[in-house]
């Protein structure tokens, strides 16, 4: 581009260069807190560095419980998220209908309502129902907004697939099952595990639709509001914080780099 | 195993219609019974009231919980908050995002652009609520940004905001500002991200026409650059509207102990358990959203979505 667009440039490269550290520092902060040998504030500077507070957090049974119950309902709904979303998107993609911008309106819906929308309106039903809280009642809720990243990940791969290939191997004498399974699947197994993983971290993250929808249980994020409100162990909470970042950072580098390397590929 | 599905496969590739259907079904029942069902039924309740006395909720048809709802002066100042709220944090949030996604759009080189790219995306998709929590860290009257003004010798400064009426308060993470401070950091990302967007899609050549026909930097910008990613703007205002508007979790750890319309809905049907009233009170961002999303849609930030 012509160096005449780049208005201001030193501004733009400030205002740029503080917008990260912004958006990054505090995550940073979090992950300094951890070491802290302050057990009852936030004091800055840290008095001293320790690493004892991973050995408490991994003696206590109440925060494996949270994780336990995370990784379960986050692992189900991602399934199920896959299910529908995948199947859904092999209808839609390259055939016309009637209601098929309902579709895809339907699906960002649960994610597009501010969550508490979500939350009650499922509480509400299931109270009106008799359905007692359970992992299932926070499955349910859990799978209604992760099938949204499920379905985009999946539609924009077939999108950008040709269709030629499929073409191809049905004129080569494969019958549907097998055009599917040796040609539909493998172009689209990186977007479903890009897709999934997105939705594992955004289940294992959901705090708002989650207190609404549990019973007794608590999940890492109820744990974490709990602490928050009445702090026990302030160091065990940063242990945990730090956790949580792990657990949500590391799958969404993954699913960038899976669908990347096809963005790359198509070009 | 494989001949069975062989089988079925070709049966119904024969059959388009019948396919779409088994292929759409599941996801139909799911979200259209058990979404939409769960929200109509929100919607069905908040036409239900609540006995004063025994707390049963009584299954007729009533506009009680509205009219408990919008006689309460309290109630407004709710309303009124949390939409103020959610507006100055769109405003503010659009003019810290345009610089940083235009230098992502239109100066970063092909090296960069994706490190920018990938951290943007990152705190958005990372977790929420050890964002809240990081701030609670920074804010806290021993904390780091206390140290850091103390340094730089600009404490009064803070004192100075703080004693301003109504934003300010005890101390940060007591306050409108504080508030405030950490909805701008949590959504920004969305923000970005759309307007950066709508940048990209810019054609270039469109550019070039523009200081071919004589037009300078400025007026390039105010008159091309800017009217096309506007749609990216208004996309990005509605994450950060919506997201506000629902949200309860940072009225709670961080602020002063003034309600929010996400922590009236859950004190409502929680504690309270009028879940009547908490149903009609979720109906107002709902309601809010449909008006605010008609107008973006004119605005055309869909097609920028």
């Amino acid at each position: 581009m012509p160096s005449k667009w780049n208005l201001g440039s030193i501004g733009l490269k400030t205002a740029t260069l503080l917008g990260f550290l912004f958006i990054h520092i505090p995550i940073l902060i979090i992950i300094m807190y951890a070491f802290s040998t302050d057990e009852k504030t936030f004091q800055f500077p840290l008095p001293g560095f320790t690493t004892k507070w991973f050995g408490v957090a991994w003696e206590r049974n109440d925060i494996w419980d949270a994780i336990t119950l995370s990784s379960q309902v986050a692992l189900i709904s991602t399934i199920i998220a896959i299910i529908l979303g995948t199947l859904a998107c092999l209808a839609v993609y390259r055939s016309q209908f009637f209601g098929k911008e309902v579709i895809s309106f339907l699906v960002i819906l649960p994610i597009a309502l501010p969550g508490i929308v979500t939350g009650i309106s499922l509480r509400s039903a299931m109270s009106l129902f008799g359905i007692p809280f359970s992992t299932w009642t926070i499955v349910i809720a859990h799978a209604t907004f992760c099938i949204v990243t499920v379905y985009n990940n999946v539609l924009a791969r077939l999108r950008r697939s040709s269709h030629s290939m499929v073409e191809a191997s049905m004129d080569l004498g494969a019958n549907p099952w097998q055009t599917f399974r040796y040609v539909i699947m493998p172009n689209i197994a990186t977007a479903l595990l890009a897709g999934g993983m997105l939705s594992f971290a955004l289940s294992f993250d959901e705090v708002i639709v989650t207190t609404f929808t549990a019973g007794q249980q608590s999940t890492v994020p109820i744990w974490m509001l709990t602490e928050f409100i009445r702090p026990r162990q302030r160091p065990v909470t940063n242990v945990v914080a730090v956790f949580v970042i792990l657990v949500t950072t590391i799958p969404i580098l993954a699913a960038y780099y899976l669908t990347k390397e096809d963005d790359g590929r198509k070009k | 195993m494989t001949t069975a599905l062989d089988k079925l496969f070709t049966f119904l590739f024969y059959r388009k219609s019948l396919a779409l259907l088994l292929l759409l079904a599941p996801l139909l029942i799911w979200l259209g019974v058990v979404y939409l069902g769960s929200l109509f039924t929100l919607l069905i309740q908040s036409f239900f009231s609540i006995d004063s006395f025994s707390g049963v909720i009584k299954r007729e048809f009533t506009l009680e919980s509205y009219y408990d709802l919008f006689r309460q002066s309290t109630n407004w100042d709710i309303i009124i908050r949390t939409t103020t709220m959610a507006f100055t944090v769109t405003v503010v949030s659009a003019i810290i995002a345009f610089p940083i996604a235009y230098y992502m759009a239109m100066n970063a080189g092909p090296r960069l652009k994706p490190i920018l790219y990938l951290g943007v995306m990152l705190p958005l998709w990372s977790s929420y609520l050890v964002k809240v929590y990081s701030w609670k860290l920074i804010m806290a009257k021993e904390g780091i940004l206390t140290w850091c003004l103390e340094k730089l010798g600009l404490l009064h400064l803070l004192d100075a905001v703080l004693s301003l009426p109504v934003i300010g308060g005890s101390s940060l993470s007591f306050s409108y500002i504080g508030m405030f401070l950490v909805f701008v950091y949590i959504w920004l990302p969305y923000m970005i991200l759309p307007i950066q967007a709508s940048l990209e899609r810019i054609p270039k050549s469109l550019l070039e026409a523009s200081s071919d026909l004589g037009g300078g930097p400025m007026q390039t910008f105010r008159k091309v650059i800017f009217p096309l990613a506007f749609p990216g703007v208004v996309a990005g205002s509605i994450f950060t509207f919506s997201l506000t508007l629902g949200d309860y979790i940072i009225p709670t750890i961080i602020g002063n102990s003034s309600y929010f319309i996400g922590m009236a809905v859950y004190t409502h049907q929680g504690t309270a358990g009028n879940i009547p009233l908490a149903a009609a009170f979720s109906v107002v961002p709902i309601v809010i959203m449909m008006v605010y999303l008609t107008i973006a849609k004119r605005l055309g930030a869909f097609d920028a979505l």
